[in-house]
């Protein structure tokens, strides 16, 4: 293991992931790189498409064919794990890196019970005996908060309510101390009170744990709660990244501020929602340039040209050009005004 | 908004409705098995105003959906009444009298990709509604009409040539919306109508459903789990939990000064976009199963207030103070705050 302070958990590096078909190859990530430190929650939200869930699975390497990891790196703990074989990968799947997904019943396997599930992948990974794996299994049920984790660990998945099936995937998860958790949607199918629940169970053992997670979610909400640091993901491409505190309360891309007025919260007597006009573009009709200047209203000649890269704006990166020349400008808020002199400065 | 002296469009009164969920009947006669109900609705009362927006908000299960169906006639009630602007409109005899009544009706369902029939282009959807209650029958007229109700969803007359798969989900809950006000209808029962959308999304649909009501001034029964987007749209919220309302206030007022345990635990559950940094409480336990709900108070096993009476003895909902109605023994004893 290489220990190093420096080196990130996981690192990114302009992935880029095709789809070749009939009509022409499909770009659906294009250029995207970011790192999770050990330890640290990233969240990833975007709208529907946007390439949360391809990115997931190519860092697990459960990327579909015709999918392909066209361009870039994927490195744990600095090694890459975007070319290894497909019997390596299986090693590293459960071991270091685990996933949970949207619904339950992906993760557990109807004809045989939690425990022999959680057994088997605790010796698949593990050194230990039979008697010691099933000790583990009910250790881990109970932090789950199963009760009677005794008895339940010898139940078939059906018998579980669905708060309850996804505790036993977390604990599935969690059974080989994996570095890194890929969450996708992990609360989307449950009620709001279980999700809170599951929320606060994944966030509370990550912890304990030290385990590092990529939460997958469209809901800012939950990310506002769980989450270190963002990821925005806009048409294949990150938008912006930042701490949660800076992204969710000062966000700087123009996106991001639409996506945050967008979102109905109590207390504040609006009458109505900020709207961002239009929608994301198909994956056959990309813009050039800036992916969301058709929808921009700070967009200017440059961003239907040029695309941005991700670019410090002081609190967070974004990609856009309001940002560029940063050093000119040091405490740029990125607030309207800004934003138009910035616009003469480079228009 | 004159809504508190604005007269009643539509009230329910004791309304209840069970579903059939036994198992098939030799099975029942060789297990030796009781028929088995499921009350998805059991006497759920409210009223709603005209111009006025009333919600139901509760968890996945707790009959949100049949009450929806309920109201705009899908299902039969078991029991109880639905009054619309004053008549029972199960004691409407003539035939005339369903079908103008139905007219100012309608309903948007959750899923927009569901709705709307893959065969026929978005002209044609929208129209049917027009056709089938034959208000117009010149053809050109019913294409004017349908340019009209596009503009009006924001999409433009010449997506009329489009099918609908040629739109985003967004695009389509559009449709839907144009479809539903083809007849000029006066209420709509809107059932998590944007709970398929991407939050930017639901945004531009939640304007544009304020924006209609204002200008045609429509009625909603607006029915959503999302507590936040229930706050943006409702005037007045009926919580509901297994089957019954549970808590029914002025939006300010419950989201203010929630009295019942359930409505509190499920205001803590929304997740704090604002990141003020409270302690949160959790929620214990799941909704129990509604074929066999627990005795008495039905939310007892997860209330922290429960005590023996709530185990035996089923609260009923009383006015606590100006508007607000709460079921729950600790209320009405004075238990709680
Ligand atoms: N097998 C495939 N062939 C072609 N395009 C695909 C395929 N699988 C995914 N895509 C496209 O890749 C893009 C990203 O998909 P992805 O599933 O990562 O989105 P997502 O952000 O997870 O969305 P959601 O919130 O809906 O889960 C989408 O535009 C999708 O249509
Ligand atoms: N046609 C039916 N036959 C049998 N049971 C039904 C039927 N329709 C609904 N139910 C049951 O009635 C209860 C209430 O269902 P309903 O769909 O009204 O809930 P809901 O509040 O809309 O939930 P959700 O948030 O999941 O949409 C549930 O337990 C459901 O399983
Ligand atoms: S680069 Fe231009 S179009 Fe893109 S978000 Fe920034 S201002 Fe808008
Ligand atoms: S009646 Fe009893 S169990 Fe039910 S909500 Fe009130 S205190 Fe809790
Ligand atoms: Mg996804
Ligand atoms: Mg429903």
């Amino acid at each position: 293991m290489t220990n190093d302070t420096q080196t990130p958990l996981l690192s990114v590096r302009n992935l880029r992931i095709e789809f070749p078909t009939r009509r022409g190859v499909l770009v659906a990530i294009d250029d995207v790189s970011f790192d999770i430190s050990k330890g640290e929650v990233l969240g990833v939200v975007g709208e529907s498409g946007a390439g949360k869930s391809l990115t997931g699975a190519a860092i697990i390497g459960l990327l579909e064919p015709p999918g392909r990891i066209a361009d870039g790196q994927i490195l744990l703990q600095g090694e890459p794990i975007h070319n290894l074989p497909h019997a390596q990968m299986r090693k590293i799947r459960g071991r270091k890196i685990a996933m949970i997904f949207q619904d339950p019943l992906t993760s557990l396997n109807p004809l045989f019970t939690v425990g022999q599930q959680i057994i088997e992948t605790i010796l698949t990974h593990k050194d230990i005996s039979e008697k010691q794996a099933r000790q583990r299994a009910i250790d881990l049920l109970t932090e789950v908060g199963i009760p009677g984790p005794e008895q339940r660990v010898d139940h078939y998945p059906h018998q579980f309510s669905g708060g309850m099936r996804q505790r036993v995937v977390i604990a599935l998860a969690l059974c080989a101390d994996p570095e890194l958790i890929i969450a996708d949607e992990p609360t989307t199918a449950l009620d709001v009170s279980v999700q809170a629940q599951i929320i606060a169970l994944l966030k509370k053992l990550c912890k304990e744990h030290q385990t590092a997670v990529m939460l997958v979610t469209h809901d800012m909400g939950v990310i506002a709660e769980v989450a270190d640091r963002v990821a925005v993901m806009y048409a294949g491409r990150l938008a912006e990244i930042g701490p949660v505190k800076e992204l969710v309360q000062n966000p700087q891309h123009p996106y991001t501020k639409g996506l945050m007025g967008s979102i109905p919260v109590l207390g504040a007597d609006i009458k109505r929602l900020v709207q961002i006009d239009g929608s994301m573009p198909r994956l056959t009709s990309i813009p050039k340039g800036c992916a969301f200047n058709p929808r921009c209203k700070q967009v200017f000649d440059r961003c239907r040209e040029e695309r941005p890269n991700l670019i410090a704006t002081g609190k967070t990166h974004a990609a856009c050009w309001l940002y560029d020349n940063q050093d000119k400008n040091q405490d740029n808020q990125g607030n309207d005004q800004d934003s138009q002199d910035k616009r003469e400065q480079t228009a | 908004m004159t809504a508190s002296t604005a007269e009643t469009l539509l009230s329910v009164e004791d309304l209840k409705c069970q579903f059939d969920v036994s198992k098939p009947f030799l099975n029942r006669v060789l297990e030796r098995e009781p028929k088995r109900w499921l009350k998805a609705v059991d006497g759920v009362s409210f009223s709603i105003k005209k111009g006025e927006t009333f919600a139901l908000v509760g968890e996945s299960g707790c009959g949100k959906s049949t009450v929806a169906r309920l109201v705009v006639g899908l299902y039969d009630p078991t029991d109880g009444h639905i009054y619309f602007d004053g008549k029972d409109v199960h004691n409407i005899k003539s035939n005339a009298e369903i079908q103008t009544l139905r007219r100012r009706f309608q309903m948007i369902f959750q899923d927009p990709f569901a709705s709307l029939n893959p065969r026929w282009r978005v002209d044609r959807i929208v129209a049917e509604p027009i056709k089938v209650f034959g208000l117009m029958s010149d053809e050109k007229k019913i294409k004017e009409r349908v340019a009209e109700l596009l503009t009006q969803v924001g999409l433009s007359p010449a997506d009329g040539s489009k099918w609908p798969h040629e739109f985003s989900g967004g695009q389509r809950q559009r449709i839907c919306i144009a479809r539903a006000l083809a007849n000029n209808p006066e209420f709509l029962v809107c059932d998590e109508p944007t709970s398929a959308l991407d939050v930017s999304v639901q945004a531009q649909i939640l304007n544009l459903m304020k924006d209609l009501q204002d200008t045609l001034g429509l009625t909603y029964l607006f029915i959503s789990h999302d507590l936040a987007v229930v706050r943006h749209m409702a005037n007045r919220v009926g919580v509901m939990y297994l089957g019954r309302i549970v808590e029914i206030a002025d939006s300010k007022t419950l989201f203010e000064e929630p009295k019942h345990p359930y409505t509190r635990m499920l205001l803590a559950t929304i997740p704090d976009i604002t990141m003020s940094g409270k302690e949160k409480v959790i929620m214990k336990g799941e909704v129990p199963n509604p074929i066999t709900p627990p005795p008495g108070c039905t939310f007892h096993p997860r209330c922290p207030l429960a005590n023996e009476r709530c185990k035996r003895e089923a609260p009923a909902l009383i006015a606590v103070s100006g508007g607000q109605s709460v079921s729950c023994h600790a209320i009405e004893e004075g238990r709680t705050a």
